[in-house]
């Protein structure tokens, strides 16, 4: 609901599909998206081309005209885009267009980089993420997140699975046993741990320790989860396990996830959102951005003609 | 003018130089040396080589000297030629060059046989330049200097240097005037006389004899009361100006005289009968020399060494052992009943009557702070007194009892003597409880030799010093060297932990934190005894005296924790050592990864949550490291320790069986002070330089021990970190 009310405050929406239909995109579209692209380059903002289907998911959090200056530099520009509940997100872009920044945002991991200042506001399911008085650590906990690196702590995987828990003060055994098999299935590694539950999470290879990552982010039954470029430092085989696990966790829970894989976005996602330099470009279902996107600029991001 | 105007020149040239210099860039073969990285290989293997010499040399030093001084060698009697007898243990050798001016520290015994060597040498020198012809030219160049020394033997003499001004320098200057008068016709006198004298007499003594006739003249001469009498025989005795320049003139050219002499440090102990614990004896010296099979070596509580061959074993004042071996057998026989009784002895004088002494002090202290409380003339005081009476004749019937006891064994033990007959042929009666060991050197086997070596070992390593701590053990010190050590380390990490963790983690970059950065590094810096004096002033004197007076009042005047104590020494050295921990603890915290604290804050966790569940464990072998370092450095420390409780001789161990069990008021001993007591201190310094040697060893050997311990909790911790790579 909240999402659509500021969504109606903004013009941008309606006028920009209405411009783009009139357009036939495609054909001359090369220097068209450059003239689009060469605007965001030199400093003017273009709003953001967001498609009606999007608009019609029940969202789970909401980016509000959100900006973000590491310094004197801007590195988000007045983003707004609601992320659909259960469903697979994906934002893709060139580097340095400022996915990751806005990905850490939403958990707020931008607080432990000095000199950072923000605009504009983020909503998880309607609580306001930016608000002076929001307990930073209380939010996280609704929120689990996964990095490039796989990071598991220096401890026991059965540790690492429940370490939400135990900051929690969770003592009971039966309940840390039941929720570190039952993320660890979900993160299907329980095959392939449950007989060395009581090892160090960092004698698993590089794969499982990412999945063992997943695993202790969805221990706490997070309602976002969140990804950044989880499969960037792995082989394509332990991405393909990591994308069919991607593939099963969606429906049950909305994931966010970073990737500079285009292939990875669209087999993966239900929805994506391409940036560039800090700005929204488009951002609809992604058979739609990947077979039909609305803006020549991204037609030749997705094919591969720039970025 | 001219140089600014030249300037842009300069600045426009440099590019254009620059230019053809990149162009240079070329490939000119693979021969360049500097190329191929060999000479930086040389230099840092050089570097490296430098590095471990330096430090294997000096390990080597401690390691050979400090395992040899235990080993119990043979006992040598030796005769000299003036027929006197040594007998002791050779505990060194050296090369000396014996010449005239040494001459006259030389025992007097020795001294015509020493006389007699250099005179052969002088004599051989003397033959040797004028067969070369170069006598003469020596003496022209000793004949200036050789009036001015005389001169000045005349000036320094007791009757001149006390005369009036005037008179004194009215005769120098005759003196003066006479010396040179006849310089070149004394030199060819005096190159004559010498030539003659090689002539006479091949063996020198012909030599001597013009020179000690020149002394003799000069002597008697400068042996006048007073300045006239000098002056008179100075008129009378024509020739004595040429006696006095010639005496000077030997002298000096007996400068280049010099025999080298093989000479051995004896330990010949018998102190009380000496008054020496070693003696060197030059081999000019030996007449002869011999390994007596009975010469027994006695470790004694008191006096040092006693070297002597055993004449009788009297018990009771009756004679039970005549014979050396039925002796020996004899003394084995009762050695260790006699030690017993004197162990038993000295555990009732130092527990029992300690523990009355404790309780007696106690009741006082009760009694005063009675006093202190309610005053001398209240009823309770009145009480609190007649208590104290009553317990202070009981603790002095207690007292008396012990007494008798200790009376008793002495008396029993006092029935045991051993006569033993010294080198030199003194008779010597020990009293068997006085002796600690005892061994026939010369009899022992390789297994007798590694039994007394062990044993005396043992004895360092457990039991207390005596004889100034050049005999006996060190058990104190390494108690108080631990102690400190461990309290020290309890002290400084937690502190150097937090420290380190509010300054990386929880303190913001700024100009403020640079400072306190640099100030901890310089505090690195400090001098050492610097922080000894500021342990002094503050902790003992300013915190300790306040202690004293809210916890301590009834003991004052005399100070608890307001002296040097275990627990400032402790807090001292930790201050010493806090950069250290936290410079170490810091960077490794920067260590851990960033990813690490991001995937714990990213679960939920807080800032605390996160430092002690995954930066603490994470960065714990670094901190270990920091600990061993900061152990290292604190437990080789001395000077602060000086200052704050180190001593040479704790009465009372730190740690003990009496409530509360560490007492850290009380002042220790410590290996590193003990090490510098022994080489510095002692009064028989050559008997303490090889127990410096073992001491040192032993503290090495400790703070390995320490290390190897803190090493070993590291690895085990470091293990459960290990990444896997992928």
């Amino acid at each position: 609901m909240a999402f659509a009310a500021s969504l109606l405050a903004l013009p941008g929406g309606a006028y920009d599909s209405a411009v783009r239909t009139s357009e036939a995109p495609g054909l001359g579209g090369a220097d068209r998206s450059a003239s689009r692209l060469a605007a965001i380059a030199a400093g003017q903002s273009a709003a953001a081309v967001i498609h009606d289907r999007v608009r019609d998911e029940e969202a789970v959090l909401d980016v509000l005209d959100f900006s973000l200056w590491y310094g004197a530099k801007q590195a988000l520009h007045g983003i707004t885009m609601p992320v659909a509940k259960g469903r697979v997100t994906a934002l893709i872009g060139p580097s340095g267009c400022g996915k990751t920044t806005l990905l850490r945002c939403v958990n707020r991991m931008n607080d432990l980089i000095d000199n950072v200042r923000i605009a504009g506001d983020m909503r998880l399911s309607g609580d306001s993420i930016f608000s002076p008085g929001v307990d930073v650590i209380e939010l996280r906990k609704r929120m689990g997140m996964v990095f490039q690196k796989p990071n598991p702590f220096p401890m026991s995987i059965f540790e690492n699975v429940v370490y939400s828990l135990r900051i929690d003060g969770e003592r009971r055994r039966s309940v840390l046993e039941e929720v570190c098999e039952r993320s660890l299935r979900g993160a299907a590694l329980w095959d392939e741990v449950k007989d060395r539950l009581h090892e160090s999470g960092l004698s698993l290879s590089g794969g499982q320790q990412q999945r063992l990552c997943i695993a202790r982010a969805i221990a706490s039954d997070p309602e976002v989860l969140l990804l950044d470029e989880p499969c960037s430092a792995l082989d394509p085989i332990a991405t393909n396990k990591i994308e069919d696990l991607i593939d099963e966790l969606s429906g049950e829970y909305s994931i966010l996830i970073v990737t500079h894989n285009m292939q990875q976005a669209s087999r993966i996602s239900d929805y994506t959102a391409f940036m560039y330099l800090g700005h929204l470009v488009e951002y609809g279902p992604t058979t739609d951005i990947f077979t039909n996107p609305r803006l020549a600029e991204t037609n030749d991001y997705v094919t591969g003609r720039f970025g | 003018m001219t140089s600014v105007g030249e300037a842009p020149k300069t600045v426009t040239e440099t590019p254009a130089a620059a230019a053809p210099r990149r162009c240079k860039r070329q490939w000119r073969g693979g021969n360049s040396v500097l190329a191929g990285g060999e000479p930086l290989v040389w230099l840092t293997g050089g570097g490296l080589l430098a590095c471990i010499l330096m430090i294997v040399g000096l390990l080597l030093l401690v390691l050979v000297q400090g395992v040899s001084t235990f080993w119990p060698s043979a006992v040598v009697r030796v005769r000299t030629t003036d027929d006197h007898w040594f007998m002791g243990e050779v505990s060194r050798g050296d090369t000396f060059e014996l010449n005239y001016s040494g001459l006259a520290s030389l025992s007097p015994a020795t001294q015509p046989q020493a006389r007699q060597l250099l005179g052969q040498r002088f004599h051989d020198l003397v033959a040797h330049w004028l067969s070369r012809g170069e006598l003469g030219r020596r003496l022209a160049e000793l004949a200036e200097p050789a009036c001015k020394t005389a001169r000045r033997a005349v000036e320094l003499a007791p009757q001149v240097r006390d005369a009036p001004a005037r008179e004194r320098n009215e005769l120098l200057a005759r003196l003066d005037t006479a010396l040179r008068s006849a310089l070149t016709e004394w030199q060819t006198r005096l190159e004559d006389q010498l030539r003659r004298a090689v002539q006479a007499d091949a063996a020198g003594a012909a030599l001597d004899q013009v020179w000690a006739e020149c002394r003799t003249q000069e002597d008697a001469w400068l042996a006048q009361p007073d300045l006239a009498s000098l002056s008179a025989h100075w008129s009378a005795a024509g020739d004595l100006a040429y006696r006095v320049w010639a005496n000077h003139a030997l002298s000096l050219l007996t400068n280049a005289v010099a025999v080298p002499m093989q000479r051995r440090l004896l330990r010949t102990g018998n102190y009380e009968l000496t008054n020496e614990h070693f003696t060197w004896i030059s081999q000019f010296e030996v007449a002869a020399e011999d390994l007596p099979a009975w010469a027994l070596v006695f470790e004694r509580l008191s006096w040092g060494r006693f070297y002597g061959i055993p004449k009788a074993l009297q018990i009771d004042q009756q004679t039970v052992a005549t014979e050396p071996a039925e002796i020996w057998q004899q003394f084995q026989r009762y050695h260790p009943e006699v030690r017993a009784r004197w162990r038993q002895r000295r555990r009732l004088e130092i527990d029992e009557i300690g523990e009355v002494n404790r309780r007696l002090e106690e009741a006082r202290l009760g009694l005063r702070q009675v006093e202190l409380k309610h005053g001398r003339d209240s009823a309770v005081w009145q009480t609190a007194q007649r208590q104290f009476q009553a317990e202070q004749v009981e603790l002095e019937r207690e007292f008396e009892r012990l007494r008798s006891q200790i009376v008793e064994l002495d008396h029993s033990n006092d029935k045991y003597q051993l006569l033993v007959q010294t080198a030199q042929g003194e008779e010597k009666s020990l009293a068997l409880a006085d002796i600690v060991r005892a061994y026939p050197a010369n009899q022992l086997g390789g297994f007798g030799r590694l039994g007394v070596y062990l044993a005396r070992w043992t004895e360092f390593l457990v039991d207390e010093p005596r004889e100034a701590n050049t005999e006996g053990g060190v058990l104190p010190a390494i108690w108080g060297t631990v102690a400190m050590t461990l309290l020290m380390s309890c002290a400084v990490v937690p502190c150097g932990v937090l420290a380190a963790l509010y300054l990386r983690e929880y303190a913001k970059a700024g100009l403020l934190v640079s400072i306190v950065r640099i100030a901890i590094n310089n505090l690195a810096g400090v001098p050492s005894i610097v922080f000894g004096v500021f342990g002094l002033g503050f902790f003992c004197y300013i915190l300790g005296a306040s202690v004293d007076q809210l916890f301590y009042a009834a003991k004052l005047p005399s100070p608890t924790f307001g002296t040097g104590g275990l627990f400032w020494a402790a807090l001292t050295l930790s201050l010493l050592t806090l950069p250290v921990v936290i410079v170490a603890t810091e960077e490794a915290l920067a260590a851990v990864p960033r990813s690490m604290r991001e995937g714990s804050l990213a679960c939920g966790a807080s800032k605390w949550q996160t430092i002690r569940r995954i930066v603490l464990p994470r960065a714990m072998p670094g901190i270990m490291t920091g600990m061993i370092l900061a152990m290292a450095r604190g437990a080789g420390e001395v000077a602060p320790l000086m200052l704050v409780g180190a001593v040479k001789l704790a009465p009372e161990l730190p740690v003990d069986g009496v409530f509360p069990y560490v007492h850290l008021e009380r002042s220790f001993m410590h290996l590193g002070f003990h090490i510098y007591d022994l080489g510095f201190q002692s009064q028989n310094s050559e008997a303490a330089k090889p127990m410096v040697f073992t001491t040192t060893l032993l503290l090495i050997g400790l703070i390995t021990l320490l290390n190897v311990f803190a090493i070993w909790l590291r690895g085990r911790l470091r293990r459960k970190f290990v990444s896997s790579a992928f």
